[in-house]
């Protein structure tokens, strides 16, 4: 493939990528021939989930190759210098000077043995020397707003918090005054309120000095706050970049599309997200890789790979881009009808404590609420919040202090052993670690088939019967219910949790975060399943996340819970809409939100 | 199965070479021995020749039937004691592992307190009044390497006990004995087979060692490690009395470690929890 | 203070004093909670201090199991009961075993680790355990430290190069040879060194006989062989493990970022892998001591070394009750006592560990 590089409407191109490819050891390619170029000052965002190649692209661009894979082709231009990026001793020469990179997860990313201003001092002195190395570690701590005090300066990183320890990575990245920061998902292990603070750090040094930054991310709400352009990656290779506002509003190439129908935002409410069909597999090489899974492919996408086209202000890599329907009036999610009489689950004054690294934390303080028949309430908190605490009492793997739980006007003994089989089957809980969730030594329909056995008495194959049918009802292809968990990517793996919580009939269904590990899209197929079923069986939903973009989706009520107490609680209309609490305000502030709507 | 992918790499084919040589030797062994192991034959530390291949050690018995005779007693001994060690510590390390109460501290407390010896000194201590015998020694050195176990299959367990399925189990109310069987067996079998080559090992070392200090088997018997101390400190004279045997052993503990190192790594390797090959995740 | 009344200087007297006695609590207490390190410290060595009496129990308990053994040694089996009870009587068997053991706790405590059981069985008053032990004691802490001054250096070397060049040529090497020595029994070793130094080479002697008293050092040939066996065998071990911890340092996300960041490999390698491979190899240490206590017992009866090691067997054959408890009891203190010590300079290394303690 030709790169065809798009020249930016601003006029000096600082950075110009041509045909970077990387590949595994064995010749599987991860990146195909991505080119772009990038103008100084401009903020570039770069979005893909699992296997499109991102963070790979990201660290090519310093000449760097994870074990396992190689750069096989690539040049970059940046301030006039021409470098090979498959040459690593050439490339090596970029790294920190011209192009710095900012990490995803700042606690492991730091040296435990260094204070952070000897840290930070290292890279100064591997570019320039050790003159004048404090002066210039001062200053980069001054340009993140960190303190530059002497007591600061000699802290080991475990004695700094997750965002202080970022802003030390940043530091790092700015020491040497580079062109270019490469930011690869760098709010992703911060909480909320963190993140945000965060984000305003770096548009601070974006307007600040004319700073050209990529900004790799899953999360096109946060790309679409702070990159003037963006472009999407699927399958290692790069199907369309264009001004931000263009390719969120009016996305052209059918991915594109499929991923901004699946973001949830917490500004529209009850709007129906809808994930796209099948499973991300990489290293397609023949024809378009979206294509196994694209609604509007011809034959001819699967034998020839589409070169990149311009439409309008954007460029596209598709043959069909011209049919790509407009993004449309959102769907709405009728809002649940709460049904008179009595609530499915009870909670009233829960008193439960956890212990956190030797110490007592109260996870819940006289917590009380309901949740009404076919409704569902969301549990919203940040990490902390104790929200896991509560819907682990609940489903009795955590015994509580005090309160008392009654389900379906029974109340609920502290240990699930100790409670009757007919209740215990009424309600099931889902957690959110999906490489956790399945017994890996069991195949997928055995354990799926369980608590039909355990919880209604059935026999092998009546289980069986069911398994197969609850399987096929969450959407998994038949050929992997003979198969073991490790063949089952993460979405796969929730659906089989969802089953078999499904086979035991249950009337509540508890939701611990169950989407939070899942790539965007992924996220919204499951949500997309769990309105489904919701709406064809009635059932209740406790759904737990800290993420206000899902509840906006899906939840009838909502809890805000700040530390072991609910701050405020309401219908979601209400409490999205004009929140009372400053908590509240808080957080739905600090959420990113898509800007469609404004732009 | 997946486990024997080992026989693939080099470590284990040398392994599987030399220690099927040395089981060979101890378990055929006997019935090819040219002359009884404990019969004079001739006179003493006499060099190799045609009618004794290996010579004659310190008493005047041909050193190469003894060879022949003497393996069989150190193997069988090393797994007797090694199954014992197996079946001890992962009773111990599955209960206290999963156990939230006093059984917890209270056993694995024990279990540091034997640890807490080198494994020869304890050994030695409960031989002082019990004295030695083919039971003594297994029944010790199965208590003496039964606490490493232990170990390994308590923190198994511990980490497997807080993962998700699990508690999908005990939210479902299955019984203990259904979860320990169900649950978290399986997923800790690795971890367990992947320790059997090193546990082994040890076993024959120990098993050695006893013998060796004349705390095992008693003369007559034709043992490698009793051998070597026999013909030691004629060692100048006929030196195969003394080589041939130690040859044996460090044959016979080489090939378990080789093998047991080359299983362990393929455990290691296979990703169970990892997803298929199409997919390539965090890229 | 002239103005005041006796009973008012007695009063502001008594106050001085509580205010002291408070001011000292306050600063014991105060220092405690001020400083994790200390308090860290403290519970570390009374964990160490229960262990030891845990192990007292199993040792004193292990060597009593059967009683009446020392008596049986030296009269056999079938012997006159009444001979043998009244050698028990001499020894002090006849009492119940709990006051035994807290009699030989106490004096052990003081410094007392008793008499020789055989040779009181034979009819000495005295003979102190200590005396016949001293010696060879010291003859064993030579030959172990040399072992260690050697082993320390020889395995970061080889450890950290096998972890650096690891996959390469140099890494498979040294893995596949250590992976044969761990295996190798110390005796068997021991044999061919002697087959080999002795009998084919004839440059050592084949037993470490020294004179009793004499310091090892007067005949250092006679240290060269049970040092090499020892390190055959533990350099194996050591190797392997700061191999392993050299390699997962190298894989850490900080290894990495610092390469991003453009650091020289040089510098990446000393101050990003050197400085966290060492914390663990502190570890590693501890526990090669460990094992050479353990490997000294064999080593020094293949070469008649008269260390502590082989007395301890003797001590078994032939039943020594006291003997053997006393041996146990120091080996088993130094046992934990090397654990206790690694674990605060661990502790002291690591700077997480210090203000999370």
């Amino acid at each position: 493939m030709e790169g065809d590089t798009v020249v930016s409407e601003v006029a000096s191109t600082l950075l110009g990528v041509e045909n970077l490819s990387v590949t595994l050891e064995n010749g599987r390619p991860i990146v195909q021939d991505v080119s772009f170029t990038l103008a100084a000052g401009e903020t570039f965002g770069l979005v893909g989930e699992s296997g499109s190649g991102k963070t790979t692209t990201a660290l090519a661009l310093l000449g760097f190759a994870r074990p396992g894979m190689r750069i096989v082709s690539g040049d970059v231009e940046i301030r006039g210098e021409r470098v090979a990026l498959h040459d690593e001793g050439a490339a090596r020469q970029l790294r920190g000077r011209l192009v710095s990179h900012v990490p995803q997860d700042p606690a492991t990313n730091l040296n435990p043995a260094l204070r952070i201003s000897e840290s930070i001092a290292d890279v100064y002195k591997a570019h320039r020397g050790s003159e004048g190395a404090d002066g210039a570690v001062r200053r980069a701590l001054e340009r993140v707003h960190l303190p530059v005090t002497s007591d600061f300066l000699r802290r080991f990183p475990h004695q700094l918090s997750g965002g202080q320890q970022q802003r030390v990575l940043i530091a790092c990245a700015l020491v040497c005054e580079p062109a270019l920061l490469v930011l690869d998902e760098p709010t992703t292990g911060l909480d909320v309120v963190t993140q945000a603070h965060i984000l305003q750090e770096i548009e601070h040094l974006h307007r600040e000095r004319d700073l050209a930054m990529i900004y790799v991310s899953h999360d096109l709400a946060v790309i679409s706050q702070i990159a003037e352009r963006v472009s999407v990656m699927y399958g290692g290779v790069l199907v369309e970049e264009g001004p931000t506002r263009e390719v969120l509003t009016r996305p052209r190439h059918p991915y594109t599309l499929g991923l901004a129908r699946s973001i949830p935002t917490h500004t529209v409410l009850h709007r129906r997200l809808h994930g796209i069909p099948g499973v991300a597999v990489g290293g397609v090489q023949t024809g378009c890789p979206f294509e196994p899974r694209c609604e509007q492919r011809v034959a001819r996408c699967g034998v020839e790979a589409p070169p990149l086209e311009r439409v309008g202000a954007s460029v596209v890599r598709c043959f069909e881009s011209h049919r790509t329907p407009p993004l449309g009036v959102t769907d709405q999610i009728a809002i649940g009808q709460r049904a008179n009489g009595a609530p499915v689950l009870s909670v009233e004054d829960l008193l439960a404590v956890h212990q956190h690294q030797g110490r007592t934390v109260v996870a819940a303080n006289s917590v009380s609420f309901t949740v009404g028949v076919g409704e569902c309430v969301a549990l919203v908190g940040e990490s902390g919040s104790g929200k896991t605490t509560i819907a682990r009492t609940i489903a009795g793997l955590h015994k509580p202090a005090g309160g008392r739980i009654v389900l379906a006007g029974e109340e609920l003994a502290a240990s699930a052993r100790d409670r009757p089989r007919a209740l215990r089957r009424r309600c099931q809980i889902i957690f959110q670690n999906p490489f956790e969730s399945l017994n890996p030594t069991r195949r997928v329909i055995d354990e799926v088939m369980r608590p039909a056995f355990t919880l209604r008495g059935l026999s092998s194959s009546q289980g069986r019967e069911e398994a197969g049918e609850l399987l096929s009802r969450v959407r998994l292809p038949d050929r992997l219910a003979e198969r073991y968990p490790a063949e089952l990517s993460g979405g796969e793996r929730q659906r089989v949790a969802i089953a078999r919580a499904l086979i035991a009939q249950p009337d509540l269904l508890v939701c611990d975060e169950i989407t939070s590990a899942l790539d965007v899209s992924v996220q919204a197929a499951v949500i997309e399943l769990l309105v489904e079923l919701r709406e064809e069986l009635g059932l209740s939903l406790l759904f737990i996340t800290h993420n206000l973009g899902v509840v906006a989706s899906i939840a009838d009520r909502v809890l805000i819970l700040n530390r072991g107490e609910i701050c405020e609680e309401g219908v979601v209309d209400d409490v999205f809409v004009t929140p009372r609490n400053p908590y509240t305000i808080e957080l739905l502030e600090a959420a990113p939100s898509l800007h469609i709507a404004a732009q | 199965m997946r486990i024997f992918r080992f026989a693939r790499t080099g470590r284990g084919k040398a392994g599987i070479i030399v220690l099927g040589f040395v089981l060979g030797v101890a378990l055929i062994g006997p019935l090819v021995a040219p002359y009884d192991p404990a019969a004079l034959v001739s006179a003493p530390d006499l060099t190799p020749s045609r009618a004794f291949p290996l010579g004659t050690d310190a008493l005047g018995r041909d050193v190469l039937s003894r060879v022949l005779w003497g393996g069989r007693s150190v193997v069988w001994l090393a797994l007797a004691a090694t199954v014992g060690a197996f079946a001890i510590g992962t009773a111990i390390g599955l209960v206290a592992g999963y156990s939230r109460s006093l059984v917890d501290p209270v056993l694995m407390r024990t279990v540091d307190v034997i640890l807490s010896f080198p494994p020869l000194l304890f050994f030695l201590i409960v031989a002082t009044s019990v004295g030695t015998s083919e039971l003594t020694l297994i029944v010790g050195i199965a208590i003496v390497l039964a606490p490493g176990i232990a170990r390994i299959v308590y923190s198994a367990t511990r980490e497997t006990s807080v993962r998700g399925f699990v508690e999908a189990a005990v939210a479902r109310g299955e019984s203990t004995s259904a979860i320990l069987r169900r649950e978290i067996l399986p997923n800790i079998l690795d971890s367990i087979i992947a320790n059997f080559g090193l546990t082994v090992t040890f076993s024959v070392l120990l098993v050695a060692a006893v013998n060796f200090l004349g705390l095992g088997l008693q003369p007559p018997a034709a043992n490698w490690a009793l051998m070597i101390s026999e013909n030691r400190d004629a060692i100048a004279i006929n030196v195969w009395a003394t080589v041939a045997p130690a040859a044996m052993i460090a044959a016979l503990t080489v090939g378990v470690n080789l093998l047991g190192d080359a299983v362990s790594h393929t455990l290691g390797r296979s990703d169970i929890g990892a997803p298929a090959i199409t997919r390539v995740e965090g890229t | 203070m002239g103005g005041l009344t006796s009973n008012a200087r007695d009063q502001h007297e008594l106050s001085a004093l509580a205010r002291v006695r408070r001011a000292l609590l306050y600063f014991t207490v105060g220092s405690l909670r001020r400083h994790p390190l200390l308090r860290f410290t403290l519970r570390r060595v009374g964990q160490g201090i229960v262990t030891l009496l845990a192990a007292s129990v199993v040792i004193f308990v292990g060597t009593s199991v059967v009683p009446g053994s020392p008596a049986t040694a030296l009269l056999g089996h079938q012997a006159n009961p009444k001979a043998i009870a009244a050698i028990d009587h001499r020894l002090g068997y006849d009492k119940p075993i709990v006051q035994r053991y807290f009699q030989w706790l106490d004096n052990a405590v003081q410094g007392n680790l008793g008499n020789s059981a055989i040779e009181v069985a034979q009819g000495a008053d005295n003979s102190p355990v200590w005396a016949a032990i001293r010696s060879p004691f010291i003859d064993t802490i030579i030959l172990a430290l040399i072992t260690m001054l050697l082993l320390m250096p020889l395995s970061l070397l080889i450890g950290l190069v096998a972890g650096i060049t690891a996959g390469r040529w140099p890494d498979q090497v040294f893995s596949t040879a250590t992976l044969i020595f761990l295996a190798l029994p110390e005796f068997v070793v021991g044999a061919i060194l002697i087959a080999i130094f002795f009998v084919w080479l004839d440059v050592l002697p084949p037993v470490s006989l020294l004179a009793p008293g004499k310091l090892p050092f007067s005949d250092p040939k006679a240290l060269v062989m049970p040092v090499l066996t020892l390190l055959a065998v533990s350099l194996a071990w050591t190797v392997r493990m700061i191999r392993i911890g050299t390699i997962s340092v190298l894989r850490t996300d900080y290894v990495q970022m610092a390469r991003l960041q453009g650091i020289s490999e040089r510098r990446v390698l000393r101050r990003y892998v050197l400085r966290n491979a060492l914390a663990p190899s502190v570890q590693v240490f501890a526990l090669s001591m460990q094992y050479l206590l353990g490997g000294v017992i064999v080593t020094e009866t293949v070469f008649n070394y008269p260390g502590v090691g082989s007395q301890l067997v003797n001590a078994v054959t032939s039943h020594d009750d006291t003997e053997v408890q006393a041996i146990a009891l120091i080996l088993a203190a130094i046992y934990i006592a090397i654990n206790v010590v690694a674990d605060l300079i661990v502790m002291f290394l690591v700077p997480k560990l210090r203000t999370e303690a």
